[in-house]
């Protein structure tokens, strides 16, 4: 187990700078999450780490280690792959057991961990087969039993659920965070999915565009979003974003949003510490995520809703998901599981200005 | 289930219904499996005639006889030239294996400066046919002293531009995945190779042993040339000296081939299995 640091961390391919200076500590155990959209530069990240991707400029620091230069098998790292790249010509044994042979350790000592790893992930009764006989998710343990037999003090994890369906990706998601419980190793793990790494991480990094946006626990970036791309990245449905002019009410800054004709406008006043962050805004973008914004029928009408019309409902089972057209946004909000309302029903939408999240015109949260 | 699974479960006469289409097919198969082994079956056949019946038309021998094979292997130096044949071929398609994969996996698996003019060149040589390259091999097979060696037949096929492509555009279908795990698994650049990336790429190392080896137990031009002594002929060349400007035995000739179509089909047979079981393994993957 260690530590690991990354200072100012960049990787240019010629002309292109995949990673722009990214700064990270990873504490001793903890599992960590790079989250982005393609081509964001989690991957090459990673890959720096691991050290199959040279580092262009910065400082890498595994343990007390600097490793800008260290080959990968230097490094004391393991890595499960996103296509699990388990050797096909080899049985599951020989698979878990290449690193250590390569490694020449005794072979005592190979045959109790290989075997050890093989109990702990259910894998014993498939030891003498190869790859090309197991399914996905099989696969994808022995890929996990292949980096846990080199007892590794970093793990790091390049999308290794993408490639299975649906039901197996949540079984391995949760077999991968008792691993971790288990072993209290290091872990780095790329995804592109949030719902991966919500459930999996102590802390998220969301990158775009090779530049951390945002480092924090799964709820901290969920309900305090650093930035307007945070917000619309992390979180199902995706967050309602809506460009909203800033007026004064008695001194007072306060939301306006223009109805469409016939209809009166919606004031939203906003009072305490967050006024003061509207303060030299003309206008900012409100976001609103949609289970903070309840739909109700037309008949629960009030000064402080907004109207609409029902663009589609989706029932979930226990709520349902309904895109309303209202002010002419097309907004996403949440009803209760047995209001199922037709397209062009006219509902009711209500939420907490508490909710509301504030960003500026470059993307920045406005706020606490 | 595939069709010819289905096809099994059907009574034969049913599966025997003539469709145009597939009398058609048959037709055209069995045309040229004929075309195709009639002259093996009259090589075979020639081999068992004594001289006096070579040129009559029949196929099946009036008066078989092993004579033909008696003689050439007690009265030439044929078991000279088969093991000349089988060493010099053997070498060069272990050589041919060896280094072209090895110069394909570079090509295919590494960035350098200049990778794509290396390949290039390298590709030209394809368009170079043999005959114009006769004459400087000679003069470098004579200045060098290899002209009537085995070094001397070998050394123009050690490597071919042909197994350097084959084995390139294999090697890119290997999965970069494979070999970064084996380079943090701790293998060095030609473990990583030789352990991993060689025995993905069997099917394509089946070929091109059965390419090479067949092309060099057949090759006639350049051992004739470089040749002078008969103890170093290869079995080609050999055969060829049965033959001279006023008598050819074509039933020496005959039996001397027959022999030598044997290792071809062992070479054949041997690796073609790994060949379909790479198509198989394949298929599978993923």
């Amino acid at each position: 187990m260690a530590r690991l640091s990354l200072r100012n961390l960049v990787k240019r391919y010629g002309q292109t700078e995949a990673v722009r200076g990214i700064d990270l500590d990873v504490a001793d155990g903890e599992f960590i999450v790079l989250v982005g959209p393609s081509g964001c530069g989690k991957s090459t990240t990673l890959r720096m780490i691991a050290g199959l991707e040279s580092v262009t400029a910065g400082t890498l620091t595994i343990g007390d280690r600097v490793v800008n230069t260290v080959e990968p098998k230097d490094r004391d790292i393991a890595m499960v792959f996103q296509n699990y790249a388990l050797y096909p010509h080899m049985s599951v044994y020989r698979n878990m057991a290449f690193g250590l042979r390569a490694a020449k350790r005794p072979a005592d000592e190979i045959d109790r961990k290989v075997r050890q790893a093989a109990e702990m992930l259910g894998l014993t009764p498939l030891l003498e087969r190869r790859p090309h006989e197991l399914s996905g998710g099989q696969r994808q343990r022995v890929s996990m039993g292949r980096a846990i037999v080199r007892d590794p003090q970093v793990f790091l994890f390049d999308e290794p659920l993408s490639n299975l369906d649906a039901q197996l990706r949540g079984q391995v998601r949760t077999e991968i965070k008792r691993l971790h419980q288990a072993i209290g190793t290091t872990i780095v793990y790329v995804t592109h999915d949030q719902v991966e790494a919500m459930t999996l991480a102590d802390r998220i990094v969301i990158m775009r565009d090779g530049r951390i946006e945002q480092v924090g626990t799964p709820l901290e970036v969920f309900h305090r979003p650093r930035t307007q791309f945070v917000a619309s990245f992390i979180g199902t449905p995706t967050m309602n974003l809506i460009p909203i002019p800033v007026i004064r009410i008695d001194g007072q800054p306060a939301l306006r949003l223009e109805a469409q004709v016939g209809a009166s406008p919606l004031v939203i006043p906003v009072t305490g510490a967050r006024a003061g962050a509207l303060e030299g805004h003309a206008g900012v973008t409100v976001g609103l995520r949609p289970d903070d914004l309840r739909v109700l029928p037309a008949s629960a009408a009030t000064d402080q809703a907004l109207q609409g019309s029902v663009v589609i409902a989706e029932p979930l089972g226990p709520t349902t998901q309904i895109t309303v057209s209202s002010h002419g946004l097309d907004l996403v909000g949440m009803g209760d599981g047995h209001f199922l309302p037709k397209a062009g029903e006219r509902v009711t939408l209500t939420f907490d200005p508490e909710t509301l999240h504030f960003f500026g015109p470059d993307g920045a949260r406005l706020g606490a | 289930m595939s069709q010819a699974a289905l096809d099994a479960d059907q009574p034969w006469r049913q599966r025997l219904a003539a469709s145009p289409g597939r009398v058609l097919a048959w037709t055209l198969l069995v045309l040229g499996a004929i075309v195709m082994m009639t002259p093996l079956a009259y090589m075979v056949a020639t081999s068992l005639k004594p001289p006096h019946e070579v040129y009559e038309i029949n196929i099946v021998p009036i008066e078989p006889t092993f004579e033909n094979y008696t003689y050439i292997l007690g009265n030439s130096p044929f078991g000279l030239w088969f093991v000349n044949s089988l060493v010099t071929s053997t070498l060069v398609t272990l050589s041919v294996l060896f280094f072209d994969s090895l110069i394909g996996y570079t090509l295919a698996k590494f960035t350098f400066r200049g990778r794509n003019l290396v390949f290039i060149a390298i590709l030209t040589t394809l368009m170079i046919p043999t005959e114009m390259l006769i004459v400087p091999w000679y003069v470098m097979a004579k200045n060098f002293g290899w002209l009537n060696s085995y070094w001397g037949i070998m050394f123009p096929g050690l490597m071919t531009g042909f197994g350097v492509f084959l084995m390139r555009q294999f090697f890119m279908g290997v999965p970069d995945d494979y070999i970064h795990a084996a380079r943090i698994d701790g293998l060095g650049e030609f473990a990583i190779f030789w352990q991993i990336a060689l025995p993905l790429v069997t099917p394509a190392l089946s070929a091109l042993a059965i390419f090479t080896f067949l092309g060099n137990w057949t090759a006639f031009l350049w051992p004739l040339i470089v040749t002078s002594s008969r103890e170093l002929y290869t079995l080609p060349v050999g055969l060829a000296s049965f033959s001279n400007e006023n008598l050819t035995a074509w039933e020496l000739v005959m039996a001397g081939a027959t022999i030598a179509t044997l290792p071809t089909l062992v070479v054949f047979v041997v690796f073609q299995r790994y060949i379909i079981r790479g198509v198989v393994l394949a298929g599978l993957k993923g």
